[in-house]
C-alpha cells in the first residue's frame, strides 16, 4: 500500500493535478446540476465572460494578478515546510502599509512615490507574518493556528483604524481619503494607449509585471539560489538542515518575511491598481485561494502562474455567469476553489496512487 | 452597575457561548483522537443551513436539528475520509472544509429560496422554544455534552483508547484495536457536536439562516480548545469566558473607563485571538496538544 510510488515527473507534476482539477469541475458540475441549471451552458457564459471578450480578458489577467502574489506566499512557505494561511492578514495589514505611506507622502512625485508604496505593502506584511514566523521558530507555535489568529486579528484591526483613526472626516464610509493621484500604478489600457494601440478598458494595470517579475524571483530564490536549497533542507527534513549547518529558526523566519511581502501583492494590485483608497474587506477571501493555487500549481512558480491563470477566468467568468444565470452566484467560485483544494491537496494520495497503479498495469501488459 | 445589568452579561453570554462551547467540545473530540480540525467553521455553518431548511421543510426544530446533524457528519466524513482513509494532509482538508461550506450554503440557498442566501423566517414550532430560565432545550443539551464529554474522554474503556489513539496510535494498534475505527468515532462525534452548534445558531438563537451566520466562531472555538488544553471542564471556562467577552463588548460600546477612556469594541473582539497567540507563546503556561495530532497513522512503519 505504501510502497514508494514511482511516477514519471510529467505524470506527477502535470498529470496527477490534471486529474485533481478535472474531477473539481466534475464535481462542480453536479452542483450545477443539483440546483437545476445546465453546466454545459454554464460552462460556455464561463468561458465567454472570461476569455470571449477583451475587456473579459483584462478583468480575467486582473484576477490573475492577485491570485499569482497569494499563491507564490503560500508556496513560499510551503517549501520551507510551514503552512501560511495568513495571506489574508498579511494582505490586510499590507493594505495598511500603502494607505500610511501614499497617504503621508502626498508631496513625493509618483516615480518615488509607487515604489514606497508597494515597500510598504511588502514590509507591513512582512511583518505581519514574520511574528507567526517567529513565534513557530523560537517559541514552537503552531503557524497555523497562529496565522488564523493573525488573519482576524488583522481585520479587527483594520476595522477599528478605518472607523476610528483612518477615516475620512466626512465621509461616512469607513475608507480612507483617496490616495493621491500620481501613485496610481498605470492601467494597462492606458499605458498601451500611450505607444498608441487602443485596447478595452479594464481594471488590469501594470502591476501584473510585478507579479511575472515577482513570480520569476522566486523561481530564482527556490531552485538557483543558496537560500532557496537552504528553505527546501529546511522543508524536508528540519533535522538534516540542522547537521548542514543550516539553522531552521533562521530559515523559518526567512520564509515567512518573504510569504508575508508576497501576500502583499495582493494590495498593490487591488490598492494601488485599483481602488484607489484603503477600505474594508478589499482582500475578499482571496488569501485563501492563494492556498488553492499553490496547492495546484505543485507550489511552482510555473504552476502558480497556470494555476492563476485559471482561477482569474474563474472569478472573471463566474462573475459573468452570475449575471447571465442568476442562480448560479459568483458562490460557486468558492465552491470550485474549496474542492480544487480537497482534491489537489488532501486528496492528492488518491489520484497519485490511481495513476500509479494505471501506469504499473500498463508496464505489466507490456512484459 | 446593578444587578440587573450583571444578570443581563450573564445570560447573554451564556447564550453567546453556546455555540462555541458545542464546536469546541467538537474539536477536542477530533483532536484528542490524533484529527486536526481546523474544519470546525465549515461544519457549523453547514449545519446551520440544514438545520433552518430542516427545520422549515418539516415544520420541527428537533427535525431541523436532525437534518443540521446529519449534514455536518457528512462533511466530517469527507475530513475523515481525507485525513484518515487517505492520510491526506488534515488542515488543507480543513481549509477546503470551510470555503466548501461558504460557497455551498450561499449557492444552495439562494437557489431553493432565492432570497440572497437566506432561509425564509422560522416561526413557532419551527424554532426551538424556551424551556427553562429563557433558555432552549438545547442549551442545556450542550452543557450536558461537558461532563459527558469529562466522564467518557477520562473515565471509561472507550475514552482510554480514543485520546490514546491520539497520543500513540501505534501502541493502540499493537493491542489489535483500530485505530481507523476509533479515528472515524471521534469525528463523527465531533460532526454531530458542530450540528448542535450549527443549529443552535439558525434554529434556537436566530430565527432562519443568513450567508456566513457563523462568522468565525469556529476559529474562536478552536482557539477556546487551545486556551482549554484539550480539556473538557476548562473548555466551558475557556467557552463562558469568550461568550463573556463578546456579551460585554455588547453592553461596553460607547461606556467609558476609569484611567483608560473609551475602550474600542474591537480591542473586546480581538482578546481571544490575542489571548491564543500569547498562550501558544508560552508567556502564560504552556499548551501542548495531544501529540499524534496532525499526523496521519501508517500501520507499517
Amino acid at each position: 500500500m505504501s510502497a514508494p510510488l514511482d511516477l514519471p515527473r510529467w505524470a506527477d507534476t502535470v498529470l496527477v493535478p490534471a486529474i485533481s482539477v478535472v474531477a473539481a469541475f466534475l464535481v462542480a458540475g453536479l452542483v450545477v446540476l443539483a440546483i437545476g441549471e445546465n453546466p454545459l451552458t454554464a460552462t460556455r457564459w464561463l468561458l465567454q465572460g472570461s476569455l470571449g471578450t477583451g475587456e473579459g480578458l483584462g478583468f480575467t489577467l486582473f484576477y490573475m494578478t492577485d491570485f499569482i502574489f497569494v499563491g507564490l506566499a503560500v508556496a513560499v512557505a510551503y517549501h520551507a515546510g510551514l503552512f501560511n494561511i495568513g495571506g489574508e492578514g498579511q494582505a490586510t495589514l499590507a493594505g495598511l502599509g500603502i494607505a500610511l505611506v501614499l497617504n503621508n507622502l502626498t508631496f513625493l512625485p509618483g516615480f518615488l512615490l509607487i515604489p514606497l508604496g508597494i515597500l510598504g505593502a511588502a514590509a507591513f506584511g512582512a511583518l505581519w507574518a514574520a511574528i507567526p514566523g517567529y513565534l513557530q521558530a523560537k517559541r514552537g507555535s503552531h503557524i497555523v493556528i497562529t496565522t488564523i489568529m493573525f488573519n482576524w486579528l488583522a481585520s479587527v484591526l483594520l476595522v477599528y483604524l478605518l472607523v476610528n483613526v483612518l477615516r475620512e472626516p466626512q465621509s461616512m464610509n469607513p475608507e480612507t481619503r483617496a490616495f493621491p493621484e500620481q501613485s496610481y500604478i498605470p492601467f494597462m489600457h492606458d499605458v498601451f494607449a500611450a505607444f498608441g494601440v487602443e485596447i478595452p478598458t479594464s481594471q488590469l494595470n501594470l502591476t501584473l509585471v510585478l507579479a511575472l517579475a515577482s513570480a520569476y524571483f522566486v523561481w530564482l530564490l527556490i531552485y538557483r539560489s543558496r537560500l532557496g536549497y537552504a528553505i527546501r533542507v529546511v522543508g524536508s527534513n528540519p533535522s538534516a538542515a540542522v547537521y548542514a549547518g543550516i539553522s531552521p529558526a533562521r530559515i523559518i523566519i526567512i520564509a515567512m518575511v518573504l510569504s508575508g511581502a508576497l501576500a502583499g501583492g495582493l494590495a498593490v494590485n487591488e490598492l494601488m491598481g485599483y481602488q484607489h483608497r484603503l477600505l474594508l474587506e478589499f482582500t475578499s477571501g482571496y488569501g485563501f485561494v492563494g492556498i488553492a493555487v499553490a496547492l495546484m500549481g505543485r507550489a511552482h512558480p510555473v504552476g502558480i502562474i497556470l494555476a492563476s491563470l485559471l482561477f482569474g477566468i474563474l472569478y472573471q467568468g463566474g462573475a459573468e455567469l452570475a449575471f447571465e444565470q442568476p442562480a448560479i452566484t459568483r458562490d460557486m467560485v468558492v465552491v470550485i476553489g474549496g474542492i480544487i483544494i480537497l482534491f489537489a491537496g488532501a486528496l492528492d494520495g488518491l489520484f497519485r496512487r490511481l495513476v500509479a497503479h494505471l501506469f504499473a498495469r500498463q508496464k505489466l501488459a507490456r512484459a | 452597575m446593578d444587578l440587573g445589568i450583571l444578570v443581563t452579561i450573564f445570560d447573554s453570554a451564556l447564550r453567546l457561548s453556546i455555540p462555541l462551547l458545542a464546536a469546541c467540545l467538537a474539536g477536542l473530540w477530533s483532536e484528542r483522537s490524533g484529527v486536526v480540525d481546523i474544519g470546525l467553521e465549515g461544519k457549523m455553518l453547514v449545519a446551520a443551513f440544514a438545520g433552518a431548511a430542516g427545520a422549515y421543510a418539516l415544520g420541527s426544530a428537533w427535525a431541523g436539528l436532525l437534518v443540521g446533524i446529519a449534514a455536518s457528519v457528512t462533511i466530517g466524513l469527507v475530513h475523515g475520509f481525507a485525513s484518515i482513509s487517505q492520510r491526506g494532509n488534515q488542515i488543507v482538508s480543513g481549509v477546503a472544509i470551510n470555503m466548501l461550506a461558504a460557497g455551498l450554503t450561499a449557492i444552495v440557498g439562494n437557489a431553493w429560496y432565492g432570497q440572497g442566501g437566506r432561509t425564509p423566517p422560522l416561526e413557532g414550532d419551527q424554532r426551538f422554544g424556551s424551556v427553562l430560565f429563557g433558555h432552549s432545550a438545547l442549551v442545556y443539551v450542550v452543557l450536558l455534552a461537558v461532563p459527558v464529554t469529562w466522564f467518557v474522554l477520562g473515565r471509561t474503556r472507550f475514552g482510554l483508547r480514543l485520546r490514546a489513539v491520539g497520543e500513540n496510535p501505534a501502541a493502540v494498534d499493537t493491542a489489535g484495536i483500530s485505530v481507523t475505527g476509533l479515528r472515524y468515532t471521534a469525528v463523527i462525534i465531533a460532526g454531530v457536536l458542530c450540528g448542535l452548534a450549527g443549529a443552535y445558531l439558525s434554529v434556537g438563537q436566530a430565527a432562519g439562516f443568513l450567508p456566513n451566520m457563523t462568522a468565525g466562531r469556529g476559529f474562536i472555538a478552536l482557539a477556546a480548545l487551545i486556551f482549554a488544553k484539550w480539556r473538557a471542564w476548562p473548555a466551558l471556562g475557556a467557552c463562558f469566558l469568550f461568550g463573556l467577552l463578546d456579551a460585554s463588548a455588547n453592553q461596553l460600546q460607547g461606556l467609558s473607563l476609569p484611567g483608560i477612556g473609551e475602550v474600542p469594541v474591537q480591542a473586546i473582539q480581538a482578546m481571544p485571538y490575542l489571548m491564543t497567540v500569547i498562550l501558544l507563546a508560552g508567556v502564560i503556561g504552556k499548551a501542548i496538544p495531544p501529540r499524534a495530532s496532525g499526523v496521519p497513522y501508517v500501520k507499517e512503519r
